[in-house]
């Protein structure tokens, strides 16, 4: 055994959730009351026995730096005894026991610049993938996308109010690691041209019957390539009308790159939600099936959003998600007042199609 | 160090109200002397003028004795940015629903400062912890400064990634269930299970405690917890007088949106028919302070979420509607260990008959749920589907049929001429 070996430490997995917590966590667990939003981004918690914790949101970027996160540990030394918390959408929380140090803090975090908000009814920070500073298979950036958005929308973080909450989030290609397949808005980084093929190098780096596999649409088939000397090699290539460049012959074949400057670009879903309540969780549904990728601050999806996040914040009811509005208003009614085009692309051709049809007589005039 | 690249396009992220992740990665390259950080904007900024990401297409390195939990990653262009050239992601598992004392989140810079990069994701989509930037040389080192301090990296590829939750009890009134204390229970059975992929593909936990379901289970969880009730919702009168005296609207805001018609609002007093709620959390997200879920408390399981490829998304679907989780410290280990073997029994099956890269929502689509539920040992119940099937074409077994499928044709034409 190498010395790396020796008196090696693994499997011990994460420290126990318990050593993070503050006396005002640890005293309270599980006695909690209610909550009430006091303003966006600040909430108050009292238990049963009248104990009270104060927490402060902040807007936060997934892309972080230890030198930010240092900075934020200061805060959090200074006025909230030495905790602090990320929520699942990438925002950071600041809680105190203490009343009188709520105002102190707030007032700290915006002497540093932070967006406080984010709670309620109102709009999230965007959860979101990787892009173009990780990922090997992205059709768009992530965090550039999502900056310029949030820019745009970032009154809707602190200030202004929505029927409801509208989540959105961002996936940089169909992989989706981000799951945004249920979200109020999701951004998806599509590619719309087939994959390249790399004859002279497939074999060498690829499995051709797991590659062909790979394929939903069995669309790729085996191929015996010429080479330069006449020599027949095997391969593989695409039937482009079939393809519909969902990139899953890309990871399992890195001789099939899919990624173009034209080709990619962004395609907008709108109306999931993954909360339970009054309605079932729903899938989001294609609003716009292209935009381009324009860096670096994508003004046609920026526009698009905001004017859909507009109609949304006139038109719908109180405490009525966007999929739920849309649900109420129908389809028809909702692409009439955000002034998307309508295409073949909106209506479903891939397996169960049908159940997406309109099988009824009922529907709206939108002429 | 002064940044080396020009950025024009990403000094456009500069600008605007909301944090800049350019103005980060620049002062962890200046101020912070990361030269990961300088190249990593000198390619990012390439991407930015090409349109395209400059990665390369996989690349397997890892931590000795481990299968999962990094993520290789090689630039394409590493004679332009050479500190990018090894760009690997290490998914560091963290502390359940993401607190963090201080000490812990600067031992965690420390180590990233003396390994890496200086760039994290807090956090990554799985809920992990993320490394972003590391040469091959400095991963096991790094790893082994993590394990001294307590950490342990988190799963990636066919293994169970690492399991997450919401806030839970630790500060929410409405966790039917202790999301942290099962994540960490979960995790700490399953280390084997995240550290060495092992199955036809990726498995996910996440535990909601509640139907608001914070962590998006239900749409990404091939294995999704929710916590709920069974017997009835908590009502407080008193409370429910004073939301009607300020003005808030019962009848309108929670009567009205009430998906069962079960609620009624009479004579200022509110009476919620329990047997026929369906606990969607709606009237208690907008009065919580005169409503709670009950004390009868436990979760649902629902099975199969996950993003679209291969065969398009699916949500979790409910396989148990209730699974008891509360009691004195031996019932819940009980109750875990229950879970436990309903999760073991799923993945013997999976593991015996899925195909590669195929989740357990979609193997449970091709083999069938009359496949599943003899797997797991589970008998059908109307909870598990919105509705019966509409097509006819039942899949009727011959040890279903009286007399068996064996027929003598002789005996059928004595009867019937052809």
């Amino acid at each position: 055994m190498s010395e790396v070996m020796k008196d090696r430490i693994t499997d011990i997995g994460p420290p126990k959730y318990d050593t993070m917590w503050p006396d005002y966590i640890k005293d309270n667990y599980g006695k909690w009351l209610y909550h009430e939003e006091l303003e966006p981004g600040v909430l108050k918690h009292v238990t049963e026995t009248g104990a009270t914790v104060f927490t402060v949101r902040i807007a936060a970027t997934r892309l972080m730096t230890t030198l930010h996160i240092r900075d934020l540990a200061a805060i959090a030394d200074e006025f909230c005894g030495g905790t602090l918390r990320f929520t699942t959408r990438n925002n950071v929380e600041f809680m105190v026991a203490d009343q009188s140090k709520l105002e102190p803090l707030k007032a700290r975090l915006k002497a540093d610049g932070h967006l406080i908000g984010g709670t309620g009814a109102g709009i999230t920070n965007i959860v979101h993938t990787q892009g173009w500073v990780h990922c090997h298979t992205p059709a768009i950036d992530a965090s550039g996308i999502v900056k310029s958005v949030m820019d745009e929308l970032a009154e809707y973080f602190h200030d202004k109010r929505l029927p409801a909450k509208v989540r959105i989030s961002l996936a940089c290609c169909l992989n989706m690691c981000g799951a945004v397949h249920c979200s109020d808005i999701s951004i998806l980084g599509v590619h719309r041209k087939p994959p390249l093929i790399e004859h002279d190098r497939l074999l060498n780096v690829c499995e051709i019957p797991t590659t062909i596999a790979a394929c939903p649409t069995a669309a790729i088939k085996p191929y015996n390539f010429e080479d330069e000397k006449g020599e027949k090699v095997k391969s593989l290539q695409v039937n482009a009308d079939r393809c519909m460049f969902c990139g899953n012959c890309y990871t399992m074949c890195p001789a099939m790159p899919l990624a173009d400057p034209q080709g990619d670009g962004v395609a907008l879903w709108v109306g999931g939600k993954v909360s339970n309540a009054r309605s079932m969780p729903m899938f989001s549904k294609l609003a716009v099936p292209f935009l381009p990728n324009t860096p670096p601050r994508w003004p046609e999806t920026v526009d698009a959003i905001k004017k859909m996040v507009e109609v949304y914040a006139d038109g719908a009811r109180p405490y009525e998600r966007y999929g739920e509005w849309i649900q109420r208003i129908g389809w028809e009614t909702w692409f009439k007042l955000v002034g998307f085009e309508f295409t073949t692309h909106h209506i479903d051709d891939y397996r169960f199609a049908m159940t997406t049809w309109r099988s009824s007589t009922q529907f709206r005039f939108t002429d | 160090m002064p940044l080396t690249h020009q950025t024009p396009l990403l000094d456009e992220l500069e600008k605007g109200p909301w944090p800049s992740f350019v103005k980060d990665l620049k002062r962890a390259a200046n101020e912070g002397n990361s030269d990961t950080a300088n190249d990593l904007l000198g390619q990012l900024e390439l991407s930015y003028k090409q349109k395209v990401g400059h990665w390369k297409h996989g690349g397997i390195v890892g931590v000795f004795g481990y299968g999962g939990g990094v993520i290789g990653r090689y630039s394409d262009s590493p004679h332009m940015f050479p500190a990018v050239e090894h760009f690997h992601t290490m998914r560091v598992n963290q502390p359940a629903s993401k607190f963090y004392s201080t000490k812990a989140l600067r031992t965690l810079c420390d180590i990233w400062d003396k390994h890496g990069s200086k760039i994290t994701n807090m956090h990554g989509s799985t809920g992990d912890i993320v490394f972003l930037g590391c040469r091959t040389e400095a991963l096991e080192p790094c790893f082994a400064d993590l394990a001294k301090a307590g950490f342990d990296l988190g799963g990636s590829g066919s293994a169970l990634r690492t399991p997450s939750c919401c806030v839970g009890k630790a500060r929410c009134e409405w966790a039917c269930i202790d999301t942290q204390d099962l994540c960490y229970s979960l995790t700490m059975t399953y280390q084997d299970e995240m550290h060495r992929p092992a199955w036809p593909y990726k498995f996910k936990f996440k535990i909601s405690g509640c139907p608001n379901d914070c962590v998006a289970s239900i749409a990404r969880a091939d294995c999704s917890i929710i916590g709920t009730w069974r017997d009835d919702i908590r009502i407080n009168q008193d409370e429910i007088k004073k939301y009607a005296d300020a003005g808030f609207n019962i009848e309108k805001h929670v009567v009205g949106l009430c998906p069962t018609k079960c609620i009624t609002y009479e004579g200022g007093t509110l009476t919620i028919d329990n047997k026929n709620c369906t606990r969607c959390m709606h009237c208690i997200n907008v009065m919580p302070k005169a409503l709670r879920p009950g004390t009868d408390t436990g979760a649902t399981i629902l099975l199969g979420a996950k993003a679209p490829i291969l065969e398009g998304a699916q949500m979790g679907a409910v396989v148990i509607p209730f699974l008891k989780l509360d009691g004195s410290a031996e019932e819940v280990e009980d109750q875990y260990r229950e879970l436990k073997d309903f999760i073991e029994k799923l993945w013997d099956w999976w593991d015996e008959e899925g195909k590669n890269r195929e989740r357990v929502g979609e193997l449970i689509q091709r083999l069938g749920y009359r496949a599943f539920l003899e797997a797991v040992e589970l008998d059908p119940i109307p909870q598990m589907v919105k509705e019966p099937r509409s097509n006819p074409y039942i899949f009727f077994r011959e040890e279903e049929v009286e007399g068996g499928w064996e027929r003598s044709v002789e005996e059928y034409r004595s009867r019937h001429q052809a």
